[in-house]
């Protein structure tokens, strides 16, 4: 074992980044956990309310039903684009021009600016005009975006998956090429089935990425807001309200900041929850 | 009986192979008899993992036939042939415990439950893996996941051989010999045939009774591990095997007796008539050169110890030749003469043996 010299005078090493993340998140989310505990009438002048705007938010009927549609919204989500964009990778060349081809296919949805999808699909489910939405009455489906919930729910889904199973495709693919030849040919001579192939093989070897792949779609699914705000903006009635669109309407709608404040950081705490359970429960016999 | 037949067997990795230098495995014809421990021995490169991946059906061949006994197995795929194989790197499936590791061969092709077990059983007792058995085999070391991948193969009732490419490479040093020692005492104990790849020559020579050398997608000898020293067919399999390797020397013919610098060297055999060639040598091994009154005028260069002889570098002219001398015997200071034991000096004609 060598002796570290203690030198204090490395701190000053970390300073510039720490000022940047100070003026980054540490002081914008003070500002919002500030908000959350007080009262403002305007003018400037700010009463101490203690956590009355937390029990008031976690006590909301409207709060709990946009958590509810944002867990119902990111559960459908997940059940779709993650076995979707296991099977596409699984289906994909492994080599030559088709593989090119099919990556360059796959991240073009995510190249897309995210009001920019939102604007297509707006536009693509038109049931007048455009070409999803027409078609659907066409082949005799009442559809009806702006009108029926059960609509509006399917075009977010059928968007969010469009955006988004790419990026499960392409995190599936990577962890597929990390597996050597050997294993395929020793299962070969085993006389391993397709399925279990997969099974054995495959998808414990795809487990890292597909964990990763979870945790990003959970997280971003969860905080989803440009693409649902431009396609449906929360309608019709509050039937695709989610947390995020809500969030906005408090703050900057109504301008109670307070209840924001509080409903932003319960928001961030689920989310940071969430994933840290189960990044835990995923990695806990990763150890060796 | 001949246990595996290769008839003709010739391979490329191209769809249209047009050139010599497209097909990987050129024309081998082989016989490997029941139970027998082989090495195929060759540089990287020189197809010796393409011929093992064409027994074990990973690849098929472009041309020729592959017989297991009697069987034509060419078109089969690698589950349906009698035949196991162990990879250089260990493939366990990290998810199973060791003994469903084991098992994994056997359910796949429907065996019964209670069977599999005792089976097993056995197997992980042969490779001293009952106490590991109910443990997750990614937690394993290297050689003890090589010994998972050997047992995926003798676990199987239906095989007749067990494939190696290099399952060595991954192992620690000292372990290394200790697995060796193991697969020696399992090809003893279970009698199956074993084919050994490697680029290693003291793998090969230990482990085989008879080792195949392979050169550019071709057998160049194939013999036991003394006919290979003793006589190699080729110069490539002289400097390869051996250490140091055979001292190689041109030569001229005059009246049928090779000369080196002018002076006649006795050899084994007469050299064959009829022998045209653009480059002639003489091949003896520094085992088989001794220090002597009269022969081949030398200077001494450079001698370094290895134990229990000594190396000596020598040079008649601008042509080296090194010699091992044993413990004791005497190295003259600067010049000497050295002579070839006649039973062990052969001629080749461009690289082939022509004694």
């Amino acid at each position: 074992m060598s002796t570290k010299t203690l030198n204090h005078k490395a701190w000053w090493l970390v300073a510039p980044v720490v000022a940047l993340v100070a003026f980054n998140a540490v002081i914008p989310l003070m500002a919002v956990v500030n908000y959350s505990v007080q009262e403002t009438f305007g003018n400037n002048q700010f009463f101490f309310e203690g956590v009355k705007w937390f029990d008031a938010v976690l006590h909301s009927q409207r709060f709990r039903d946009a958590l509810g549609r944002q867990l119902l919204f990111t559960a459908i989500i997940l059940a779709i684009e993650l076995p979707l964009g296991v099977a596409i990778a699984l289906a994909m060349p492994r080599k030559g021009i088709g593989l090119s081809l099919c990556l360059v296919l796959m991240a073009m949805p995510l190249l897309i600016p995210w009001n920019v999808v939102g604007a297509m699909w707006n536009i693509f489910a038109l049931p007048d005009i455009g070409l999803l939405g027409h078609g659907l009455n066409a082949l005799g489906f009442d559809y009806n975006y702006t009108r029926q919930p059960g609509s509006a729910w399917f075009t977010l889904i059928a968007m969010d998956v469009w955006h988004w199973t790419s990026l499960v495709v392409l995190l599936a693919y990577a962890g597929l090429s990390a597996i050597p030849d050997a294993y395929y040919q020793a299962a070969r001579i085993d006389g391993a089935s397709r399925w279990a192939i997969f099974r054995h093989i495959q998808l414990p070897k795809m487990k890292r990425v597909l964990t990763i792949a979870v945790l990003l779609r959970f997280m971003d699914s969860f905080m989803i807001y440009t693409e649902a705000v431009v396609l449906t903006g929360g309608g019709p009635g509050n039937a695709t309200t989610l947390l995020s669109i809500d969030l906005v309407k408090i703050a900057l709608g109504q301008f109670d900041l307070g209840p924001a404040a509080a409903m932003s950081l319960i928001y961030f705490l689920i989310i940071l929850l969430l994933s840290w359970l189960y990044y835990t429960v995923m990695t806990k016999d990763d150890e060796s | 009986m001949a246990l595996i037949r290769l008839d003709k067997l010739r391979h490329s990795y191209q769809a249209k192979p047009t050139r010599d230098a497209d097909w990987a495995v050129k024309n081998i014809d082989l016989e490997w008899s029941d139970g027998g421990a082989y090495a195929l021995l060759g540089p990287s490169g020189c197809g010796k993992s393409t011929l093992l991946n064409l027994i074990s059906g990973l690849l098929r061949p472009t041309e020729g036939r592959i017989r297991f006994g009697e069987r034509d197995v060419t078109a089969l795929e690698p589950g349906e042939r009698n035949i196991a194989q162990v990879f250089q790197f260990p493939v366990v499936y990290d998810t199973m415990s060791v003994f469903d590791n084991l098992a994994f061969p056997l359910r796949n092709r429907g065996v019964p439950e209670a069977q599999i077990k005792t089976r097993v059983d056995e197997i992980a007792a042969m490779l001293e893996l009952t106490p590991t058995l109910h443990t997750r085999a990614a937690g394993l070391t290297a050689d003890g996941k090589q010994k998972i991948s050997l047992g995926r193969g003798l676990v199987r009732a239906d095989v007749a051989a067990i494939l190696f490419d290099e399952p060595l490479t991954v192992i620690d040093p000292h372990l290394k010999w200790q697995l060796r020692s193991k697969l020696k005492e399992l090809h003893q104990r279970v009698g199956l045939t074993m084919i050994y790849v490697t680029h290693d020559q003291t793998e090969a020579l230990t482990f085989a009774n008879q080792v195949v050398v392979m050169l550019d997608g071709q057998v160049v000898q194939a013999g036991t591990p003394v006919e290979l020293f003793e006589r190699p067919r080729h110069t490539f399999v002289g400097h390869f095997i051996g250490s140091p390797g055979m001292n190689l020397l041109p030569c001229e013919l005059s009246g049928g007796v090779p000369r080196f610098g002018g002076i006649a060297i006795e050899t084994a055999a007469p050299v064959r008539s009829g022998v045209a060639a653009q480059r002639l040598e003489i091949g003896v091994r520094p085992e088989f050169v001794r220090f002597a009154d009269s022969g081949v005028p030398v200077q001494v260069e450079r001698v370094t110890d290895s134990g229990r002889f000594r190396i000596v570098y020598a040079r008649h002219q601008e042509h080296a030749i090194k010699l091992l001398v044993g413990e004791g015997g005497e190295v003259p200071a600067e010049r000497g003469h050295l002579k070839f034991d006649p039973r062990h000096t052969q001629v080749y004609a461009d690289g082939w043996i022509a004694t």
